[in-house]
């Protein structure tokens, strides 16, 4: 394998500036989205009493997935030693902080008191995985941040394996983390499941990679530089690992589920009778971000074709988007079930299945989290030498393990 | 003669009594007051407030408790009623089964092993000594995951700005907000206005007290016939109890 060579991108065209501008209005756009909402108050929104987790906490839960994900790539270099990912380990690390700060600042604007912030970080209450999350994610910043360092400083270099284990062993708690703000939620049928970590783990795995494939397929193609399809096919089978996994840890939940009587209920609104939460679940989640995306990775006829890969990472991107909103807006959609054997109702929407539509503010404000990754990322390549020069097969070697 | 000189006594000591009662008076009231909580006292394990609601008392489509609790809390809706905040509700059950129907109020249950307060990132959902769970409106920073935990969807979000609100139960936009027993009450030795409104309509549906005291009206009625616990299985202990569910 060669030395491989880092530069910063020139970014000087007009597409450059043209895609900072895109990012930076689309980001404005959110912040004004926020405003509207915080000083109206969340009526506006479509969340409710009922629906208290709306659109912004869709797209927030899926960028800090996303995030932790990212870094697999940086991690399967350095853990698992395989040299081919070495080169991509910077955009990696990258990428996962980008994405963190993004799902963080939707998490952060839909909050009914963000002013708070400062409360946030400094009063905890330790027996709250909320508040674990919290210095997860510091900690994540602070790691990867380290870990990054580590890989671009060359007087650093010897720690660089250690920092990616610590890196790796944190993303997994992190991920273990978000999952388990669901899983450990008693209350509601759809959730309270140990299953929902792990799950939330290998979710992350799928997400990460397809953003991250996208992510570097258009720099190295926006910048001219060349990309060979040794580190492409790498990353395309290790994404139909992934895909299958998601697949089938969503039907161990699913199955598990529908053993157990308590849980029939919200199965068959889940599956069989939910409405938009049944046809997202098998047409956005198993179909376009699932089955089609696996056997697209696997025809032979498409194999080296980018653009089909590119398509496959946005099928993913999509179908993952529809498993948050099912997990987040379907669990709480299907009514709680306070009153086992008994039909409910109430002033307060009791016993029927509560209805939410998202307003075009939460919409912008999730796709401005998006936009804040993308735009740290876009920045960044700039300032600092995250990419090599070249990721040639001639360069990656793609014999080497 | 002596019989006017004994009326005249009787008189004065009748008039002197009277007076003395008067004067006094205030002083056995004022020694009363004293026996409350002051502001600056802490409040004490040695009580664990409930309440006991006989749901074979409460009818339906009554909803004394419910336009109390509004009126005590300022809690004016905006027409809107998937947002407006509902401390306490009227929830109709039918039984699958056998069609029994049963009438009941709703509202924070007061668990002593809260989810709210398991899962608040920052404590401001926390419990009370005497049992009671609150929310620290100056530490809410809005992020509903209390909400999303609590198995009896008894909180709600203020979701908009709150005007005209009352002095002793102050609210806020964009945090987390239930039942509070009256603590505002409680703590000045009242009863919470749900409670005194379906004693005062003569329902006698609701009854409160301290659970940790085993001559306590509450403690002997839940002795002599008991009193269930919603969604039990969850083993949150709660401090609201139910008869005829």
């Amino acid at each position: 394998m060669k030395k491989i060579e880092y530069t910063k991108i020139k970014g000087q065209s007009l597409a450059y500036y043209g895609l900072l501008a895109g990012l930076g209005f689309m980001i404005l756009m959110g912040l004004l989205a926020t405003w509207y909402m915080e000083h109206n108050g969340h009526y506006v929104t479509g969340m409710s009493n009922q629906i208290v987790w709306g659109m912004p906490h869709v797209f927030a839960v899926f960028l800090i997935v996303a995030a932790s994900g990212a870094l697999n790539v940086a991690s399967i270099a350095s853990v698992f030693g395989k040299k081919i990912y070495d080169p991509l380990s910077r955009l990696s690390a990258l990428l996962a902080i980008a994405l963190l700060a993004g799902g963080l600042v939707v998490l952060l604007l839909d909050l009914g008191r963000p002013d708070r912030l400062i409360v946030a970080i400094t009063t905890y209450n330790f027996k709250s995985i909320f508040a674990w999350n919290i210095i997860l994610y510091t900690g994540f910043f602070a790691i990867v941040g380290g870990y990054l360092w580590m890989m671009m400083d060359h007087n650093m270099h010897q720690f660089k394996k250690k920092v990616g284990l610590a890196a790796f062993v944190w993303r997994l708690v992190l991920t273990t983390g978000t999952g388990s703000i669901f899983g450990f939620l008693v209350a509601r049928s759809a959730y309270d499941a140990a299953i929902m970590a792990p799950m939330f783990v290998i979710m992350s795995f799928s997400f990460g990679l397809a953003i991250f494939i996208l992510v570097l397929m258009a720099a190295y193609n926006w910048t001219g530089r060349e990309l060979g399809d040794a580190v492409i096919a790498r990353l395309r089978n290790l994404l139909g690992v992934f895909v299958a996994s998601v697949l089938y840890i969503t039907t161990v939940y699913h199955l598990t589920n529908l053993y157990i009587t308590e849980h029939h209920g919200v199965e068959q609104f889940i599956l069989r009778d939910g409405g938009i939460y049944t046809n997202l679940f098998w047409i956005g989640q198993v179909l376009v971000g699932g089955l089609i995306p696996l056997a697209l990775i696997y025809a032979p006829g498409v194999k080296n074709c980018r653009k089909t890969l590119g398509l496959i990472s946005t099928m993913i991107i999509i179908g993952g988007l529809c498993q948050m909103y099912v997990i987040i807006i379907g669990g709480q959609a299907y009514p709680m079930e306070i009153f086992p054997g008994y039909e409910v109702s109430s002033s307060f929407f009791d016993g029927i299945v509560n209805q939410y539509a998202p307003t075009l503010p939460e919409i912008i404000l999730g796709l401005s989290g998006m936009a804040v990754s993308l735009l740290l990322v876009t920045f960044m390549i700039k300032v600092l030498s995250f990419l090599p020069t070249s990721l040639a097969d001639s360069v990656t070697d793609p014999h080497a393990k | 003669m002596s019989d006017q000189i004994n009326d005249s006594r009787r008189n004065f000591l009748s008039k002197a009594a009277i007076a003395g009662s008067i004067t006094i008076a205030p002083g056995v009231f004022l020694h009363q007051t004293a026996q409350a909580k002051s502001d600056d006292q802490a409040v004490s394990s040695n009580t664990r407030w409930g309440m006991l609601i006989d749901t074979d008392k409460c009818s339906k489509g009554c909803t004394d408790c419910v336009d109390a609790c509004n009126n005590e809390h300022s809690l004016t809706g905006f027409d809107r009623p998937t947002t407006d905040a509902q401390y306490i509700r009227k929830v109709s059950l039918v039984e699958k089964q056998t069609g029994h129907e049963i009438s009941l109020p709703m509202m924070c249950q007061h668990c002593e092993t809260a989810p709210c307060v398991d899962v608040c990132p920052t404590g401001a959902s926390f419990k009370r000594e005497d049992g009671l769970a609150l929310v620290d409106k100056h530490i809410c920073i809005g992020c509903r995951y209390c909400m999303m935990a609590c198995p009896y969807k008894a909180r709600s979000f203020v979701h908009e700005e709150i005007k005209n609100q009352t002095l002793s139960a102050p609210r806020g936009k964009g945090t987390v907000e239930s039942c509070t027993m009256c603590v505002h009450r409680i703590d000045k030795d009242g009863i919470p206005a749900c409670v005194e409104a379906c004693t005062e309509e003569n329902h006698n549906a609701m009854i409160f007290g301290d659970l940790n005291d085993p001559n306590s009206t509450i403690s002997q009625e839940l002795k002599k016939h008991g009193g269930k616990q919603i969604r039990a299985d969850l083993r949150l202990n709660t401090g609201v109890r139910y008869q005829g569910l």
